[in-house]
């Protein structure tokens, strides 16, 4: 039998369970990262379509565009390619004879080779994200392999790392993201440091560095590989702004990111797994 | 059959609006964009009392923490607790002119922003500009009678109504 009226206690108190469970979701999404398995099967059989659907027209966007290319563009756009792979290929060619160098050194010194990098090539999605988090989605999940953690990097320095995954798509958390720090070295000397994130796709804030150390604007700052998640010595960006105000502790150091990061379309995925991380995913395990 | 008004309409223009959240708009405009889920969400719990309540609204949050990547419970605790109010005032904010109902409905949209915006202050997430972090509650106002009325319409054309 229905009444003319909800029955109110019962309202209520189905408000205050949920927001009870609500506070415990949200501890243990962001304090223990338990709550994967239920994120994976949201996105994975509800977001996931919806996704794939605003994306559709824009993939149909480019297709338009790559067939209706005139031949003359085609004959163009080949030609510059041509030419730029010949390039690569000299420059690779050196860069071959240097890593069997650098390998046979390391061996003389008995350090440990350094391990073969596999990577994907996967797509940014067009989908919208929470404005207020450097997020973006990317069209590769657990079938490719991806995991919670890996590096992502595009063209010209790293660009992020994966945070959630999904069966077709993953979540990556973008460098410039508030929440994200990473461990990094000044090239030229060696230097190390953290660059976090502050909300903005062009600058990120190099911290805890003091006053005296030996870092000046336009030097490149790359990966140290120290947290075991990054692989050592990719560009991170460089250093713009290198700021000692006499009362502070510290310097206040801005980087420019070098990865395109609200521009790259296509970016890479990384497998690379450093001996620590093998531990920590062991101890996940376990 | 207590099912079926949910698959007619409740659905598909929830559908429509987890889209609209998520679909790519250039950086001026996203922060202008409205909480499309929620406004749905408000029309549905104050036409359809009985069939969507606050579990529903709950549910639908948690799919909105997962469509926009935060942190899950975040936008499902909001969504729960402003449903839990229409709940209790629907068949006040029912009769109220257009223009009464956006004023709630800005009310309601400011209360789930400003709680979201309290659990992102407790991650260490606050945004720098204040004001431009409420407007989607603005947007949300200003269109409210235009998603009424189309909302309406979609009700009555599917005549789905609540089983009062």
């Amino acid at each position: 039998m229905q009444s003319l009226f909800l029955r109110g206690p019962s309202v209520t108190l189905r408000a205050i369970i949920l927001v009870a469970a609500s506070i415990a979701l949200m501890i243990a999404d962001h304090r223990w990262h338990h709550l994967e398995a239920l994120r994976v099967t949201l996105e994975t059989y509800v977001i996931y379509p919806m996704r794939y659907t605003i994306n559709l027209p824009v993939e149909f966007a480019q297709w338009v565009d790559e067939s209706m290319a005139s031949r003359n563009v085609l004959l163009e756009e080949n030609e510059q390619l041509r030419q730029q792979q010949l390039r690569s290929q000299v420059s690779l060619q050196k860069l071959s004879i240097l890593e069997n160098e650098n390998e046979r050194l390391r061996k003389m010194l008995s350090a440990q080779p350094k391990m073969a990098e596999r990577v994907l090539v996967s797509e940014i999605l067009s989908v919208d994200l929470d404005p207020y988090n450097q997020q973006v989605v990317l069209n590769k999940g657990i079938k490719d392999d991806v995991y919670l953690g890996q590096p992502v990097i595009d063209a010209w320095g790293v660009l992020g790392q994966v945070i959630h995954t999904a069966e077709h798509s993953c979540i990556a958390m973008l460098i410039s993201d508030p929440g994200h720090a990473i461990p990094v070295q000044v090239n030229r000397n060696g230097l190390r440091g953290t660059a976090y994130g502050v909300g903005q796709s062009d600058r990120l804030e190099l911290r805890f560095i003091p006053h005296n150390a030996d870092i000046e604007v336009g030097d490149l700052v790359i990966t140290s590989g120290l947290g075991g998640r990054f692989p050592p010595n990719y560009p991170v960006g460089r250093i713009s702004e290198v700021d000692r105000p006499p009362g502070e502790t510290f310097a206040q150091i801005d980087v420019e990111p070098a990865a395109h990061l609200d521009r790259s379309r296509e970016v890479l995925l990384v497998w690379y797994q450093s001996e620590l991380h093998q531990k920590e995913l062991d101890n996940a395990g376990q | 059959m207590p099912g079926s008004n949910l698959y007619k309409a409740v659905l598909p223009t929830l559908i429509a609006a987890f889209m609209l959240s998520m679909l790519p708009l250039p950086d001026w405009a996203e922060h202008w964009r409205p909480d499309w889920v929620t406004l749905v969400l408000i029309y549905w719990v104050m036409a359809l009392p009985n069939q969507v309540g606050v579990t529903f609204a709950w549910i639908t949050g948690l799919l909105l923490d997962v469509a926009l990547g935060t942190i899950l419970g975040q936008n499902a605790v909001g969504i729960a607790l402003i449903s839990w109010v229409v709940l209790l005032q629907y068949q006040r904010i029912r009769v109220f002119s257009l223009v009464q109902q956006a004023l709630v409905v800005l009310t309601l949209l400011l209360i789930k922003q400003l709680l979201v915006l309290w659990i992102n202050g407790l991650v260490g997430r606050a945004p720098d500009n204040l004001l431009m972090y409420f407007l989607p509650s603005l947007t949300g106002a200003m269109i409210w009678p235009w998603i009424f009325q189309v909302l309406r319409n979609i009700r009555r054309h599917f005549s789905v109504t609540s089983r009062l």
